[in-house]
Formats: structure tokens, sequence, C-alpha cells
């Protein structure tokens, strides 16, 4: 298949503007994004893969990411699937400004979302101070790892998900409906299978967000081996005393995020 | 429809990459003009913000015509920021050995001891725990914060609680019951004072110049006695290849002088070379 023509729609890019156009475009993406993640590769040397590994600390530390980030992605598609799914369908009074607070955690900077979680789920917190003589005390445990995981990256999910349910054709569910499907039978047997792609999508940029996520988690979950201690936290730490072990723990946390967002890809596909 | 489109996008996407091929030159040509001769860079560590904030104001307002600007980070990180090709003028660690490294990688001048920082413990003001003695570090589920290992004020508190474990004093139990303790290693000692001044922590150690005014009343500070204590040493150097030698000497002189000294002891530190 010529690379000029779209696989689906048959498409040629044949003008003259169009070829300089994709042409600039993929020089600026791969001078901004593909070179930089190159270099990393290339500064931190060929020796990463032999002597990191072992190390007790990234071992739990690579654990740990890999553990709370997809433990993140699974609770974000639990609770944001219905959510997504009332934004598409429902026309409601107050339906913008819900729309728009999802996503703020996206904008706002990682350690104010930290500073925020603390002051919420900290034992002197708006919602811990109560919780607190319960003996549940969120700040330095795992959990709050992935509550701080939670915030940052659910509202990828639930974005890419109501674009999805919103796309897929509203006569197919009420045609459902008249052949004796419940809602829910209809939600899960063709609203659920005809926005599959757009979720997947949704949990690996979910998935993706959480296991980079570095400001929020620190400052709410605190810096500690094996219990709040994920990848990017350790890579810090690392550049604290030596800037080659850091740059050796991100080269492994980006081959393994590539590896499994590669399988993740053919298993979908 | 699509030709519309299309031109547009075009355009954009010529200037955007006209536009990153060409502001670098031009800004630094504006930098030269407008301030590069007047403006002092100093890369100071962190524990130096709010003193040396100071000492800024009052270097500056001595010689209106200079502008200092401070970039503080941790010294480990100055150091790589040095080493990997920035440009300062001033370079202000909170140990002796990020200076000592740079120094030998000949990318500062010979440094002076300039101030002194101690260790304090430092608890909430409502001091959840109860501490009240060195000793009550060792409580059991207390929660303490320390900072990391790597960065100079964590290994000296780890030093700091290895003379505490000494037989005549509190034993080496003590320092096994501290670590167990430890909730988190910081990458920064305001990470510390800020897990503690918002009461998550039970106790922290830190350097008695991070007790300052703006924090000093959601503390509670208790003293180490100098014999366990570790004293940290604060070296200033001027930065080799800096355009600007004789302003960078003269803010390296202004800091050891009486001005800049008292402003130190101002801040928690001690004075003395």
């Amino acid at each position: 298949m010529p690379l000029s023509q779209n696989r689906q729609t048959g498409i040629k890019v044949s003008s003259l503007s169009g070829w300089l156009i994709v042409t600039a475009a993929f020089l600026f993406i791969t001078l901004l994004l593909i070179v930089p993640l190159a270099a990393l590769l290339w500064r931190s040397g060929p020796g990463w893969l032999s002597n990191s590994w072992q190390a007790p600390a990234v071992a739990a530390a690579l654990r740990l990411s890999l553990f709370t980030a997809t433990l993140t992605t699974l609770i974000s598609m639990l609770a944001g699937t219905p959510i997504a799914w009332v934004l598409a369908r429902y026309r409601f009074w107050g339906l913008g400004l819900l729309d728009t607070v999802i996503d703020l955690p996206m904008v706002l900077p990682p350690a104010v979302a930290g500073v925020a979680l603390l002051v919420t789920f900290g034992r002197s917190g708006l919602v811990g101070q109560y919780t607190a003589p319960l003996g549940i005390e969120l700040p330095f445990t795992t959990a709050a790892v992935v509550i701080a995981q939670i915030f940052v990256a659910a509202p990828f999910y639930i974005r890419a998900a109501k674009s999805g349910f919103a796309g897929v054709d509203i006569h197919l569910e009420q045609i459902s409906a008249t052949l004796g499907e419940s809602t829910l039978g209809t939600f899960w047997r063709v609203t659920l299978p005809l926005a599959r792609k757009a979720l997947i999508g949704g949990a690996i940029l979910t998935w993706a967000r959480s296991l980079g996520e570095f400001g929020a988690t620190i400052l709410f979950a605190g810096n500690l081996t094996g219990r709040t201690q994920t990848m990017p936290l350790a890579i810090y730490t690392a550049l604290q005393s030596d800037i080659n072990t850091a740059l050796t723990l991100a080269s492994m946390l980006l081959v393994t995020s590539l590896t499994l967002l590669i399988l993740l890809r053919a298993i979908t596909h | 429809m699509r030709i519309n489109l299309i031109y547009p996008l075009a355009i954009i996407l010529i200037l955007l990459l006209t536009a990153c091929g060409g502001t670098s030159p031009n800004t630094e040509a504006n930098a030269a003009t407008t301030n590069e001769e007047t403006t002092l860079t100093v890369f100071a560590a962190a524990s130096l913000t709010e003193s040396f904030t100071k000492i800024a104001a009052e270097f500056e307002s001595r010689h209106p015509e200079i502008y200092i600007l401070p970039n503080f980070a941790g010294s480990q990180s100055i150091r790589l920021q040095l080493e990997h090709g920035a440009r300062a003028d001033v370079f202000v660690s909170a140990n002796t050995l990020h200076a000592d490294a740079l120094l030998a990688a000949g990318l500062i001048q010979p440094p002076t001891i300039f101030t002194h920082n101690r260790l304090v413990v430092i608890t909430p003001a409502h001091n959840p725990a109860g501490i009240t003695t060195l000793h009550d570090l060792a409580q059991p589920g207390l929660k303490l914060v320390l900072a990391g290992p790597e960065v100079p004020v964590g290994r000296y508190a780890r030093q700091s609680l290895e003379k505490l474990s000494h037989p005549a004093m509190f034993g080496a139990a003590f320092q096994t019951q501290v670590q167990q303790n430890v909730v988190s290693e910081e990458d920064t000692v305001k990470g510390v004072v800020a897990k503690v001044q918002l009461g998550e922590a039970d106790a922290g150690i830190v350097y008695a110049s991070d007790v300052t005014p703006a924090v000093a009343d959601a503390l509670h500070v208790i003293k180490i006695p100098d014999e366990y204590n570790v004293i940290a040493d604060y070296p200033i150097a001027v930065v080799t290849g800096t355009a600007k030698p004789d302003l960078a000497q003269q803010l390296v002189d202004f800091i050891q002088s009486p001005a800049g000294q008292k402003i130190m002891t101002e801040y928690g530190f001690r004075t003395g070379p």
C-alpha cells in the first residue's frame, strides 16, 4: 500500500502543499518528541539493562509503579464509565460545569493537586480529620499513591470515554430498546462494544499518565522505598546524587512502558 | 473547505518552525543589551531561600544598578545544572561536598565558608505525638519525615541520629526504632517542613534556618545538643568563566561583611568562617 494513500478512505495526499504540511509536521514532532526520547536512551548508554534491574529499590519502584498505575486505570474505568456515559447521553442543569470541573485536574500543576489532597485527606484535612480517629490515615501509604494518580489521571479516561459514547449512533440504542433489551443490556451489548476503541484509548492515556505521576504523589504520599516510591520518584531521588542512575531508571521506565503499550495494542486490535 | 483549512495551517506551521529557529538569538541579543551587564545570576541551596533573598535585596539597595537573579534548588541540583552548562556567576551550596566537586572540575573558584547551619527537630505546634525529648523520636508508630540520604540535610540527620545512638546516650536500639518510624524520605528540606507544618508528620529533622518567621508559628522546635548535632558548612564561590568576576566577588565579600553576617544570624544561621 502506498504511503500516500489513507488505508481507510483511500484519499491520496497529492497536492504539493499537502506534502509540505505532512513533512513539516513530521519533522517538528520528530525533533520535539522522538529525538529527546532517543537522546535519553543514547545518553544512558548500553549498560543500563545489565546493572540496575538487580537493585532492590529499583525493582520495588518499578513493581509499585506498574501495580498502582494498573489499579488506578481499573478504578478509573469502573467509576469513569458511568460518568462518561451520563455526560454523553443526558442534558441537565449544571452539566457544563460538571464537565469542566472534571477536566480541571488536567490543567492543575500536580504539586497543587498534592496539596489539595493533603488538605482533604490528611489527618487535619477537611475529610481526614473525621477518618483519622477511625484509624484511616491515607498520607504516606500506597493507597495515597493510587488516590493521587486517580486525581490527575482519571479525567483522561472520562474525557475519551465521553467522546466515544457520544459517537455511538443513538438510533442503534433505540432499536436495541425496541427489541426488548433493558437499558443496561443495551449499554452492555451495543454502546460499550461500539465505543470500545475510545475506551481503550482513554484507559491507555490514564495508565500512561499514572505511570509518569510525580508531583501529587511526592506531596500526598511521600517518598519511601517499597511503599510510596514509584519510578518517577525513584528517578528524581537518583537525580539528587547521580545523573547516570537517573537516566538508567528513566530508560527502564521508557522501555517497560513502550513494551506494555505495544502488547496492549496487539491484544486489542 | 479542505483548501480553506490547509493554507492557514501551513502558514501557522511555517511560522512556528521559523519562530523556533529564530527566537533564541533574538532573546539572547535582547538580554545582552538590557541586563546582561548588570544581572548577577546566583545558584543557591534551597535552605538559603529566605536568608539569601534578604541578602540580595540588601545588596541591590547598595548597588541600585545591579539586579540579582537567584536560582534556589537542592545543592545537588544546582551542581548538576552547573556541570551541564548552566550559566551562573555565583554558587552557594549547603555543604562542601558539592563545592569541592565543582572546584575539582574547574567550574568554580576556590570557595569560602561564610556561615554554618545546625539541625533541629521540629513537630507541629500542637505536637500530636507529644514529643518533648529527643528520645521520644523512638516512640513506636511515630510518623517521622527526613530528607533522603542523598540530600545534605538528610545525610546530616542520619549522622546526628547515629551520634544519639552511642551506647553512652540512647543506645543502638534507638537508631533502629527511629529508622522504622520514617514514613517519607523527602527530596528537599522544604518538603520535610511542609509535611510537619501541615500536621501530617509527627516530627522532622531540618536546619535551624528552616524555622523561618513564616512557619515558626506552626512549628515546635526541639534543640539537638552540639555534641550530637552536625554542623553544616556553607561555601560560596565565584563561578569560573563568569563575565562579571568583579561584581560576583563583591557579592561574595558582602555576604561575609558584618551587614551580611547579621542577616544570616537573623535567619537562624551561625556566623564566622
